[in-house]
């Protein structure tokens, strides 16, 4: 307890860096993923070859990843860029799939409604499929962004700030008090990410609150309906 | 006017969903495709906005080809109503009816003031303009389906079942208002249905499609009833032996002498 009385600034110091390594990294992946997505929903043929190509990536080991990536960008291995841009091709490599599903899935009458109505291909796919494909795509995205926030201690391994240094730091001079909290506070960094993601989510996409409401009801109603019946 | 001129349509595995079909559509009438299911009728209605490609002939809206225009352009002027209403789930009762003019550049504000006004047109409670489409009934929604149809001011009306998926009360409602609203802006209607009930209460003209996009009939109610051109057709206006029917004191009885009427 001690310790982290006397290294508040420490915990809070790296807790932003990781926030900071991890939100790029999570934008990145779904801006990224999305373009992705939509090429393997609307030419089928590629669809098959593209979500194998995100499963090999999501197999790549992540520290020799931090390690080779550099290579390619032409930054450090330290540099934050390398960083987010390790993280951010898991998160696509994960998203690509989610996304490509989440797009599927979205009813084609409400497409073909859109199109009928004078909808061109952009507006289209902007304003109807994204929108409509929101809910699951969200669903995606909070698996993604969880995944971000507890791969990013790898990168402690490097010697990038983020609360794995708490991780490494705290094993190699034994304080264990180091080590928790390094892992409470990732948790509660995930945590954070998630709520505010669902945050985000109920704010852009209005009907699906009120969806909710309306399924949670219905829930209810029908559970009293066991109970009595 | 619009005109399917020797019209055919083979999808790519090989269904032929229409055969050299030719026929006009006049100016603000009604006329009703009718024939029963996969008999080619929503085929046919696409190919007037550009949804359905023609394999071979030619559609043409007051003598113009559909296939030299731009189909966004088209799609805009022409209003299109289907079954389970296509509402967009995402956009409450006033912004879908909005829909289409917004897409053409009116400001949103205006675009909900006329979604409102038309509202009342096809007979919607004004407080059902901030609901989602969920929220309302299958009658409801297809009421909001006519509106977003007409939100633009379009010439023509394709209607593809439109109320095909409601009970039938509703159903006799929601025709009762079509013929109204028909009767104030005299539209260029375009309607399919698999009910010939519906047909003949809606149709200045009907067209009997057979399988095979194929024409077996065509005419105004009075003509196609009076003269049924041939069996297919007699059968299927339920003019057949097997179905006559009789009067039996005050009820009228189909042949097993089952009650399905009774004299006025
Ligand atoms: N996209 C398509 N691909 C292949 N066959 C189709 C397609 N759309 C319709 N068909 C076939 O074409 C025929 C006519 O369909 P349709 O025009 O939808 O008939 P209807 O509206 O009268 O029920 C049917 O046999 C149907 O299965
Ligand atoms: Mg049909």
């Amino acid at each position: 307890m001690n310790w982290i009385l006397n290294n508040v600034s420490t915990i809070t110091d790296a807790t932003w860096a990781h926030v900071w390594l991890a939100l790029p990294a999570i934008v990145l992946s779904f801006v990224v993923a999305i373009p992705v997505a939509w090429f393997a929903s609307r030419f089928r043929r590629s669809r098959f070859t593209l979500l194998l190509v995100a499963g090999l990536i999501y197999a790549i080991p992540s520290l020799p990843l931090f390690i080779v990536l550099p290579l390619i960008l032409g930054t450090s291995v330290r540099s934050l860029v390398n960083v987010v841009a390790a993280l951010g091709l898991y998160g696509v490599a994960l998203m690509v799939r989610y996304a490509a599903d989440a797009l599927d899935a979205v009813s084609t009458d409400a497409l073909l409604a859109a199109t009928a109505m004078g909808y061109g291909p952009l507006r289209r796919f902007f304003g109807v499929q994204l929108p409509l494909a929101g809910p699951a795509l969200l669903a995606g995205l909070r698996v993604v962004a969880v995944s971000t926030v507890s791969l990013v201690p790898v990168s402690a391994l490097l010697g990038v700030n983020s609360l794995g240094m708490l991780l490494t730091d705290g094993f190699q001079r034994g304080i264990l008090a180091e080590v928790a909290s390094g892992i409470g506070a990732t948790v509660v960094v995930a945590v954070a990410v998630d709520l505010g993601l669902v945050g985000l989510g109920r704010l852009l996409m209005p009907w699906e609150r009120a969806a909710a409401r309306r399924d949670a009801r219905r829930t209810t109603v029908e559970d009293e309906q066991a109970v009595a019946a | 006017m619009i005109e399917f001129r020797n019209v055919s349509k083979s999808y790519d595995d090989g269904t032929l969903a229409v055969s050299d079909l030719s026929l006009i559509a006049a100016s603000h009438e009604i006329t009703v495709l009718v024939g029963s299911s996969g008999c080619g009728k929503t085929t046919l209605l696409r190919m007037v906005n550009r949804l359905v490609t023609p394999t071979s002939g030619q559609v043409l809206i007051d003598d113009v080809d559909v296939a030299d225009r731009n189909p966004v352009e088209l799609r805009r002027s022409i209003g299109y109503v289907m079954q389970n209403s296509g509402l967009l789930p995402h956009r409450t009762t006033v912004d879908n009816i909005a829909t289409v003019p917004v897409l053409q550049g009116t400001p949103a504000r205006e675009a909900r003031q006329r979604a409102v006004d038309l509202m009342e047109t096809v007979g919607l409670d004004p407080s059902m303009a901030r609901r989602y489409p969920w929220q309302l009934s299958g009658g409801q929604q297809q009421r909001v389906g006519v509106a977003r149809g007409l939100a633009a001011d379009p010439n023509i009306l394709l209607m593809d079942e439109p109320f095909g998926a409601v009970d039938p009360i509703v159903r006799a409602d929601l025709q009762r208002e079509l013929l109204r609203i028909q009767g104030e802006l005299g539209k260029t209607i375009l309607f399919v249905t698999h009910d010939i009930a519906e047909a003949i209460t809606l149709g200045d003209k009907i067209v009997i499609v057979a399988t095979g996009g194929r024409i077996a009939q065509q005419g105004t109610p009075e003509e196609i009833m009076a003269d049924p051109a041939d069996d297919f057709v007699t059968s299927f206006l339920g003019l057949d032996e097997a179905r006559a029917l009789h009067v039996s004191g005050r009820l009228v009885v189909d042949p097993t002498g089952r009650p399905v009427g009774r004299l006025a």
